[in-house]
């Protein structure tokens, strides 16, 4: 029993059940097909993470995130006061996390491509963009760059899913996306 | 072997108990079950909370709650019973004394101390940082402190579990090789050592930092190392829960493993692999290369979850056996539903088993593949799939070792044997329904450690689909039953060691703890003769077949999301 030594001393002598040693080629098998799968989506896929960071101060992001709200705003979003801003296609664009909101509000063209930069000035963020269903980890101290092609026109929402304190379910933004 | 007064013999084994080893077993057990009292309560009150329309508790207390929670159940609660279980597999199974019980004593006090400071820390207020507080984000310094002399009483621990081993085989308490079940534990030790490291290396520099004596710490660097720790020690439980399914299936039928030799691998790819874990939760963080995330995350091509796929045939494999040898050989599954079903300890684990594999199993390789982690980070898919791990997974399989522990080290037999009989299975359904109910809220995109899905106090709400807010509500149902089960079973254990009759030699007759044939084996080994195995070979093809699909079904998913590179 498995509670018990093995009875025989010379166990690794044992032969192997024919069941075993199938069920072990099987899952040797699948899991070749499931590493080299995540190779091969970097290949064909379309979504596929950006690798593309850098160490960044804080003040810095904010000042091109104003920058870019200086340059592009088009209106405000009813009496909130939040800029929404519609850079041209194929810009950099910026949304900064802080607690607890994301700014600004980004007006985007369906099938357009865009850098956005993604990076909070304070904690920890996750912008989790809905309803489509991308998430990122948002740090202090690092942007991210990734290149993001909008694919259905309408209202999205952007959710932080990293706990950043007593706010943190108030923390929600917006991106339109326009035809 | 020492002085013989400091051992008794037990009367269901025959197996020499040393009594110092038995009280820090007991110790351990005990402190073990109030952590799950508190962090079960905790964790009702979270369930309650994410219930939409119930929503318990205010915000800042649902944060707070939400901490404790994390930290009672999956460290103080796991861990508590994991030194209990390495006391168990190294003194008790090789009949020896255990190395330097004092120094266990001390071990057991840094670890409560560490417990109750960290739990104090939560309940005052300053620290509701969740239980893996991400700098910057900042929590008191005992906080850090608490966890850190807990994490020095495991470690402590874990060196008395191998000073018994060597003890024992220096003392020649054993024959040969020592038993499986032990050699689990010691796969759960190695882990455990190399998961406290990691932890020290991070949250020394953090304590320090919270006091102001380190003017930064970089926020992925932290995370790095502390998933080395938070990710690694979940392996400790997977180590430890496998062992425990052979210990149950060992103890009330007989049953071996089919080969010593694939179970020890297994095992063994557990130490090799499991480490790269922490790859699993910066799929989506800036600054890690894409090269970094994929051999990292798939544990250098998937060997740890080979060898948990190799457990999960030859658990069920040497239970076949061993029934069939008994006389269970009709049909393709007489062996399973002739299984002792009404013994919690079978019962809790053979559940374990199916809800650690269909659930825990298949969701956490598909979330851990880099891409579709994309649309499943930080949702509550995340908790879906660790509550079916841990809690389906190794709290149930703790809960039926628990039933044979309590006659056999705390000599009580059990108090209200039928409700203890539902007990595991109102539990399983409880956490199933959880894990099912939040991996689908998850994948339709509900955030974790969320407090209101309704936005009701955003300037920019976000309306999650009605579906999702279902689900939600589903999931706090599901967390009532939980709960049910889980106060059962801590009734139930809590009124045996108190109330229960003392088990003597008339009641070790009337009601045998060890075995259908009172502990015999029914081969030399599992596979000896090469017996046929159908309804292992019909569970692990149902098995492969949900697992293929659902992992194809979510790349599926994944080609629908705005393109992104």
């Amino acid at each position: 029993m498995a509670i018990f030594p093995p009875e025989q001393r010379i166990w690794w002598k044992q032969p192997l059940h024919g069941v075993e040693i199938a069920w072990i080629g099987i899952c040797l098998v699948w899991a070749l097909v499931m590493f080299f799968t995540m190779i091969v989506w970097h290949v064909i896929g379309e979504q596929n993470l950006s690798n593309e960071a850098y160490r960044i101060l804080p003040d810095v992001y904010q000042e091109r995130t104003e920058a870019m709200v200086a340059q592009y705003q088009v209106r405000e979003e009813g009496n909130t006061g939040i800029p929404v801003v519609h850079p041209p296609a194929g810009t950099d664009i910026y949304m900064m996390a802080r607690l607890w909101e994301w700014w600004p509000i980004l007006e985007l063209e369906k099938d357009k491509t865009y850098r956005l930069h993604l990076s909070s000035i304070d904690w920890q963020h996750g912008f989790s963009l809905q309803p489509t269903n991308i998430n990122i980890q948002v740090h202090p101290g690092y942007e991210m760059v990734v290149t993001l092609k909008p694919n259905k026109s309408g209202e999205f929402g952007v959710v932080c899913n990293e706990y950043c304190g007593i706010g943190h379910h108030t923390m929600a933004g917006r991106i339109y996306v326009v035809e | 072997m020492a002085v013989s007064s400091l051992f008794r013999t037990c009367p269901d084994t025959g197996l020499p108990v040393h009594l110092p080893a038995q009280n820090l077993i007991r110790a351990n057990a005990v402190a073990a079950v109030v952590a799950l009292l508190v962090g079960g309560v905790q964790g009702l009150m979270v369930a309650l909370t994410r219930w939409p329309d119930v929503q318990l508790l205010p915000a800042d207390w649902f944060y707070l709650v939400l901490t404790g929670h994390g930290m009672n159940v999956l460290l103080f609660w796991i861990i508590f019973f994991e030194v209990a279980l390495l006391y168990f597999t190294s003194a008790i199974l090789l009949k020896s004394r255990l190395a330097t019980p004092r120094i266990g004593w001390l071990a057991f006090g840094l670890m409560v101390v560490g417990a109750v400071l960290a739990n104090i820390a939560v309940l005052q207020g300053d620290s509701s940082v969740m239980f893996t507080s991400y700098v910057p984000m900042r929590a008191a310094p005992h906080f850090y402190l608490g966890i850190i002399l807990f994490a020095v009483g495991a470690l402590i621990a874990c060196f008395i579990f191998f000073g018994t081993l060597v003890i024992a085989r220096e003392e020649k308490t054993y024959e040969g090789s020592i038993p499986l079940v032990t050699f689990g534990a010691m796969t759960a030790a190695i882990i455990a050592v190399f998961t406290i490291a990691s932890g020290a290396i991070i949250l020394i520099p953090t304590l320090l930092w919270s006091v102001g004596l380190i003017g930064n710490i970089d926020p992925v660097m932290y995370k790095v190392i502390w998933w080395a720790m938070g990710h690694s020690s979940q392996q400790i439980n997977v180590s430890a829960h496998v062992a425990v399914w052979y210990a149950i299936a060992a103890m009330l039928l007989g049953a071996k493993p089919l080969s010593e030799k694939v179970s020890r691998m297994a095992f063994l790819m557990y130490i090799l692999f499991l480490q790269l874990a922490s790859a699993h939760h910066l799929l989506v963080e800036p600054g890690i290369s894409s090269n970094w995330k994929i051999f990292n995350t798939s544990y250098a091509l998937y060997l740890a979850v080979v060898g948990s796929m190799i457990h999960g045939l030859s658990v069920p494999g040497a239970i076949e056996a061993a029934m069939r040898r008994r006389g269970f050989t009709k049909g393709v599954f007489e062996w399973l539903r002739k299984a002792p079903w009404g013994n919690p300890a079978f019962s809790a684990m053979f559940t374990s088993l199916i809800y650690f594999g269909f659930l825990g199993g298949i969701s956490g390789v598909v979330m851990g593949a880099e891409q579709i982690n994309i649309i499943m980070h930080n949702t509550v898919y995340v908790p879906g799939h660790f509550h079916a791990t841990v809690v389906a997974g190794t709290t149930l399989a703790f809960m039926g070792i628990t039933y044979l522990v309590v006659p056999l080290i705390f000599q009580r037999e059990i108090i209200f044997p039928r409700l203890a009989k539902w007990q595991p299975y109102i539990f399983g359904l409880g956490v199933a329904g959880i894990s099912v109910f939040m991996m689908g809220a998850g994948t339709l995109g509900v955030a974790r450690r969320h407090w209101d899905i309704g936005f009701t106090d955003a300037t920019l709400p976000y309306n999650y689909p009605d579906f999702a807010f279902l689900l939600m509500a589903l999931n706090g149902m599901a967390g009532v039953l939980a709960a049910v089960g889980g106060f059962l079973f801590i009734g139930i254990v809590v009124g045996s060691i108190l109330f229960g009759k003392r088990r003597d030699a008339a009641s070790v007759k009337s009601n045998p703890i060890i075995g259908i044939g009172g502990g015999t084996a029914v081969s030399s080994y599992g596979s000896e003769g090469t017996l046929k195995l159908p309804g292992t070979m019909v569970l692990v093809a149902i098995f492969f077949t949900a697992f293929f699909l659902y992992y194809w079904v979510n790349w599926k998913y994944l080609s629908e999301v705005w393109p992104l590179s």
